[in-house]
């Protein structure tokens, strides 16, 4: 097993809230989850699920109410261990009096990198990010989508070995986000660590080893994005070609037609019976696939869970 | 070091910006039109009139930047969440407070420098020459400078824990009650009790004393300032000034962003 570049033990986090701050809110609840080194892991959950507290508990821009986390093997508490890792916050705001290639030289002081490089360096990142034309004009003129390619070139600036990005291809038009992925994409052949957390999970399914599900605060599962869906396999779909009328065949009531073709779902148990009814009545296979859940699918199914979980307690509650 | 010199750096190119520096033309027109009035009624005061004047918007001007922008000077990267970025790269909360603190405490004095040669400038247009004795201005003008790195550990402080408006009046408040340190300690109420009068001066020794910066009397006069006096003030703005950013470092690295 690879080791590990991020690991964290019942990971907790809990708000204060309230008059006096009295009363609190469980907004992380005993993470513990583990990314190997060289994989690129999607971490996924709606709104409010823990994601960004998650990436900020790491980036140590918060402290943990209980738990542990280690990144390279070194405690997150470890300032120096900073220099080997790439941060883009959610919705990144940088100074906006400065320019891209100021803001992207002060950055890289702090990782002590001679002028000399750090020229080079900048240059290098605002080519990859597409921001080379636009390197001298003051940040408060930026779009949205812009700031997020600073954000991301300062994330890259110092060849970290591990890289968390904050939702990554939010406010950008598709091909920004396009052109974001190409960027994960590059990262991960170079063999660089990449943690990102995304409500776009079409992106997670195209560049994820490994994801994981958070939902009210709690890890509802992890995985490759295939070996979850298997998990939630939903029956077997078979297509096939039939001329001429056929009233016997009891598989045609639930089929869709298009012309002469059709496509029947049936459970995987009888798929062997359905498929010797359509040999007997002379139809054509084409085709036999397992019926399995998009990542969306498991997502919504998993959320709606946590929802009737959530109304379950709040009923037996009153 | 480099850490710090870096966020330093940054602070200064940011209130250049952010065009702070722009009082200097407000200064400099209030130095002229008191020139070029005091020309006109001249009984003899005119130097007195210009080196009180020009001290005094010295330091209220000072004062002002030092208090808002010291106060935004964390407050406003929380904010914006500019902070987040920086925080994630090899930076401790303590020498990025202390790199915010020497960012504008230059931007003070270069500030201030500016403002002394308007001073000198409008002096010498109403005497046309310069005596031994108007270097002590340089002196007061020096002491504005302790008195305002003060000031904006203070705001720094505030700000490390509290909404910026608070922190704002917080410093205001703690520079009003700073100005009569010294009289509190010397106070002989009536119908005073002791132990009411003990609470009085242990305020009075906690709280800056920013009468120890104050040689404006003296230095309106041509009197001199002894090197005594300045050296004392200087070591007691180091050991304030130190004590409230390491206050300040001990809060801020506890402290949770949003």
């Amino acid at each position: 097993m690879p080791q590990a570049a991020i690991e964290t033990e019942n990971l907790s986090k809990d708000y204060s809230y309230g008059f006096l701050n009295l009363k609190t809110r469980k907004s992380l609840e005993n993470l513990t989850m583990r990314v190997a080194e060289g994989e690129v892991f999607g971490f996924l959950g709606p709104n409010g699920a823990g994601k960004s507290t998650t990436i900020k508990l790491l980036m140590r821009l918060i402290f943990p109410t209980a738990g542990t986390a280690r990144i390279l093997g070194k405690t997150i508490d470890d300032v120096s261990m900073h220099a080997s890792i790439g941060y883009l916050p959610e919705q990144p705001y940088f100074y906006d009096y400065l320019t891209a290639y100021e803001v992207l030289d002060y950055f890289a002081r702090f990782h002590g990198l001679t002028a000399a490089d750090r020229h080079l360096r900048i240059h290098a990142m605002l080519k990859k990010v597409g921001l080379e034309t636009a390197q001298k004009i003051q940040l408060r003129k930026y779009s949205k989508g812009m700031l997020q390619r600073v954000g991301l070139a300062q994330a890259i600036l110092h060849d970290p070995q591990v890289i968390v990005l904050d939702e990554p291809m939010s406010g950008l038009d598709p091909l920004g986000r396009r052109e974001v992925r190409d960027i994960i994409l590059d990262l991960k052949r170079e063999g660089r660590t990449i943690m990102f957390s995304t409500h776009v999970l079409s992106d997670a399914e195209t560049l994820c080893d490994r994801v994981g599900i958070l939902v009210g605060g709690k890890l509802r599962g992890t995985g490759a994005p295939g070996e979850l869906m298997d998990i939630q396999a939903q029956g077997m779909e078979i297509q096939f070609a039939l001329t001429g009328p056929n009233e016997n065949l009891a598989l045609l009531a639930k089929a869709t037609r298009a012309g002469d073709n059709y496509r029947v779902q049936v459970a995987e148990a009888e798929l062997y019976k359905a498929l010797e009814d359509l040999h007997a009545a002379g139809a054509r296979i084409h085709a036999v696939a397992q019926i399995k859940p998009t990542l969306e699918e498991y997502f919504m199914h998993l959320v709606a869970a946590d929802r009737a979980q959530a109304s379950a307690v709040e009923v037996s509650g009153r | 070091m480099r850490n710090i010199r870096a966020v330093a750096a940054n602070t200064f190119r940011e209130a250049v910006r952010d065009r702070v520096l722009y009082n200097l033309v407000f200064f400099a027109l209030l130095m002229m039109g008191a020139a070029i009035l005091v020309g006109q009624i001249s009984i003899d005061i005119e130097q007195d009139v210009i080196i009180s004047l020009g001290l005094s918007a010295i330091s209220l001007i000072g004062i002002l930047i030092a208090v808002f922008l010291g106060v935004a000077l964390v407050s406003k990267e929380m904010d914006k969440r500019t902070l987040y970025a920086l925080l994630a790269k090899p930076v401790k909360r303590w020498e990025f407070l202390l790199g915010k603190f020497f960012g504008l405490v230059l931007t003070l004095a270069v500030n201030t420098a500016a403002m002394a040669l308007g001073l000198y400038a409008a002096l010498l247009t109403v005497k046309h020459s310069l005596e031994k004795s108007d270097a002590y201005i340089l002196v007061a003008i020096y002491l504005i400078l302790l008195k305002l790195a003060v000031i904006v550990a203070l705001a720094l402080l505030f700000s490390c824990f509290t909404t910026p408006f608070l922190a704002i009046l917080f410093t205001a408040g703690l520079y009003g009650a700073g100005l009569f340190a010294s009289d509190l300690r010397t106070v002989r109420g009536v119908n005073m009790d002791p132990s009411s009068l003990r609470v009085m001066r242990g305020v009075s020794y906690v709280i800056p004393n920013f009468q120890n910066f104050d040689v404006m009397g003296a230095v309106v006069h041509g009197h001199g300032v002894p090197g005594s006096f300045v050296a004392q003030a200087t070591l007691y703005a180091a050991l304030y000034i130190a004590i409230v950013l390491l206050a300040a470092a001990v809060i801020f690295s506890r402290r949770n962003l949003k």
